[in-house]
């Protein structure tokens, strides 16, 4: 447990490095990008100075990665906010939208799996089984398009198409626009979690414990709930983090196609722009939800798993 | 196996053609059937499609979202440009650079992979924490990043992409690699003191062309997805290119007008991603073999389960 945080932390610390080596150090540097086509020696060399690309990368990255702790990491270069007040609001609309979208996206995802895994073979296996594998392979760009084709411009105008929110409200005050958003997502990631929910029971279903259970006579809702259950719910734990990982790069296509005020959208607006101080936060923030999210699963799966497994 | 330089050349020929049974067999059971006359299809649209047409992706002929009519037949987009010479003209390049990016991705990746588990010790500890690191950043966003940096290159998204499936394929090779690193044949050889890199080439690689093939075919599906996504997000081709993914976002504020010019693209890039992952499926069923079939579990979900273990 402990092991895992400090290799977490320092991944997180590689990871960060990373960031900043790529977006900072690199030829093509912050000043050059700010200036663009402006770029005379001796504004170059002004906002060099300001913006502390005269000292050694070392010091720039300490400079850096101590402005990240405190919350202190410069302004935006498109618009001179200050970086954190223009990424928080985002942040919080974007954790909303991964939230609810992975909180149905399971429990639709986990039913189905284990019906489809009792009536393994049968009409209903089958349907469920082609169709998610269909919808695994389809981009949430079509997804979404799709949606926006069915519900919210050419068969029917019933939801908005796009969840532009009025400066300073949430996204859970008018629900009305998370739900195209929420749908797309829920639609992309439903399938994993069905397809492995209905895998991990199907091995716990045949398995000896739940064989002997039957043999025992006990009733089937007994069996099922008490025995094959608990034995399929670590991989489908584990699943279910991924999927929540995989939301974190799928929330970029989706608010984007929405326009829904998030930290997905802020970093493709900051790329056409070469905002870098936006894009390097949001890379940050990102991947430090990846490191974390591994943290808890692992944790949660191994607390999940019947026997117990002690950490290797 | 691998005593003898004839013996070596005769095993990689046997494995050759295995490799290329299990394709075949799967191309012939139901499922690969289908998806792989998807693929054609969207293939074939792609790369036909530029000798196809004799007006100009990027000439104006009609009003801005026009609808079908005889001079276009799938209508005008944003600019008055005609759809069907757009889609025609748009589909190849999404094509070769998704085929690059997988090589590049599963080559890195393999090697990777093999190497972690063959050579064990440090070399494993420093592999699998460059692909701790490289995993914590969502495939897109890395190669977000990359442009935001250089612009957007053509090259740069083929190698950021490839670069983003690295860390998954290595991951699965590792996990193979341990199992068959274990054997006699390759216990046999290293007793007479062959170099690991020769061991890794001639013994462990054509072992590993099941999970190799698979690998393929997933990480094939994700590049179109990311790499037309970027495109999507405007990070491609620059306009005025035709492109299916850079279509759909431009013509998308048309949708009421012509839907056509959203819903051709969009409906290519479905077709082609759902067909490379439906062969992907035979092929992980057709590898797993028919005991594992008959258990009903889906191949590709039992790939995934198992490398979780």
């Amino acid at each position: 447990m402990v092991n895992r945080v400090a290799a977490g932390v320092i991944t997180l610390l590689i990871v960060s490095a990373v960031v900043f080596a790529a977006t900072q150090v690199l030829p093509g540097n912050a000043a050059y990008a700010i200036l663009g086509h402006n770029a005379t020696p001796l504004r170059l060399h002004a906002l060099e100075l300001q913006l502390h690309l005269d000292r050694s990368a070392p010091e720039q990255y300490a400079r850096w990665l101590g402005g990240l702790l405190t919350g202190n990491i410069g302004n935006s270069f498109s618009n001179g906010q200050p970086v954190w007040a223009l990424v928080a609001p985002r942040l919080v609309n974007s954790a909303a939208l991964v939230l609810v979208s992975a909180v149905i996206g399971s429990v639709i995802g986990v039913a189905l799996g284990v019906v489809a895994a009792l009536r393994k073979d049968r009409a209903f296996d089958h349907a469920v089984s082609v169709i998610s594998l269909v919808v695994t392979a389809l981009p949430e760009f079509v997804v979404g398009i799709a949606l926006v084709i069915v519900f919210a411009t050419v068969a029917s105008q019933v939801l908005p198409a796009v969840s532009v929110l009025p400066p300073g409200t949430w996204a859970w005050q008018q629900p009305e626009l998370l739900v195209l958003p929420v749908a797309t997502l829920v639609i992309v990631i439903v399938p994993y979690i069905f397809r492995m929910m209905r895998a991990a029971m199907i091995e716990a279903l045949e398995s000896d414990y739940v064989e002997m259970a039957r043999l025992k006579g006990l009733p089937v809702w007994r069996v099922l709930l008490v025995h094959a259950l608990p034995n399929a719910i670590p991989p489908t734990v584990q699943v279910i983090g991924l999927n929540l990982l995989y939301l974190a790069g799928g929330i970029v296509v989706v608010e984007y196609l929405f326009d829904f005020p998030g930290i997905g959208q802020a970093l493709v607006n900051a790329v056409s722009n070469r905002d870098i101080p936006v894009i390097q936060l949001i890379v940050v923030l990102l991947a430090a939800f990846y490191v974390f999210m591994n943290i808890v699963t692992d944790v949660v799966a191994l607390l999940a798993t019947p026997r117990r497994r002690i950490a290797r | 196996m691998g005593q003898r330089p004839s013996e070596q050349s005769t095993g990689a020929h046997i494995r050759r053609r295995e490799w290329l049974s299990v394709l075949w067999r799967a191309a012939r059971t139901r499922r690969g059937t289908v998806g792989l006359a998807l693929v054609a299809f969207v293939v074939a649209v792609a790369v036909a499609g530029p000798f196809l047409t004799r007006v100009s992706p990027t000439d104006f002929v009609v009003a801005p979202f026009s609808g079908p009519g005889p001079e276009a037949p799938l209508g005008g987009d944003a600019l008055g440009r005609d759809v069907l010479a757009r889609v025609l003209a748009g589909g190849w390049l999404l094509l070769l650079m998704a085929a690059a990016a997988t090589f590049f991705g599963v080559v890195v990746g393999g090697a990777a992979g093999i190497s972690a588990a063959y050579l064990r010790g440090r070399a494993d500890t420093l592999i699998m924490r460059s692909v701790d690191v490289l995993l914590a950043f969502p495939s897109l966003v890395f190669a977000l990043m990359l442009v935001s940096i250089l612009g957007p290159k053509l090259w740069l998204i083929v190698l950021a992409v490839g670069l983003s499936h690295a860390p998954q394929v290595a991951r699965v090779l590792r996990a193979s690699t341990l199992d068959i690193s274990e054997r006699d044949f390759v216990k046999a050889v290293e007793l007479q003191g062959v170099k690991p890199r020769l061991i890794m080439a001639r013994e462990i690689l054509p072992n590993l062309i099941t999970p190799l093939t698979v690998e393929t075919g997933l990480r094939l599906t994700y590049s179109i997805i990311i790499i037309a996504g970027l495109s999507f997000l405007g990070f491609g081709q620059p306009p005025p290119s035709p492109n299916w993914g850079l279509m759909i976002n431009e013509n998308r504020i048309g949708l009421q007008l012509n839907p056509w010019a959203v819903v051709v693209p969009a409906t290519l890039i479905a077709v082609l991603t759902v067909g490379t992952n439906t062969f992907s499926d035979a092929v992980a069923r057709v590898a797993l073999g028919v005991e594992r079939r008959a258990e009903g579990i889906m191949a590709l979900d039992a790939f995934a389960l198992e490398a979780l273990r």
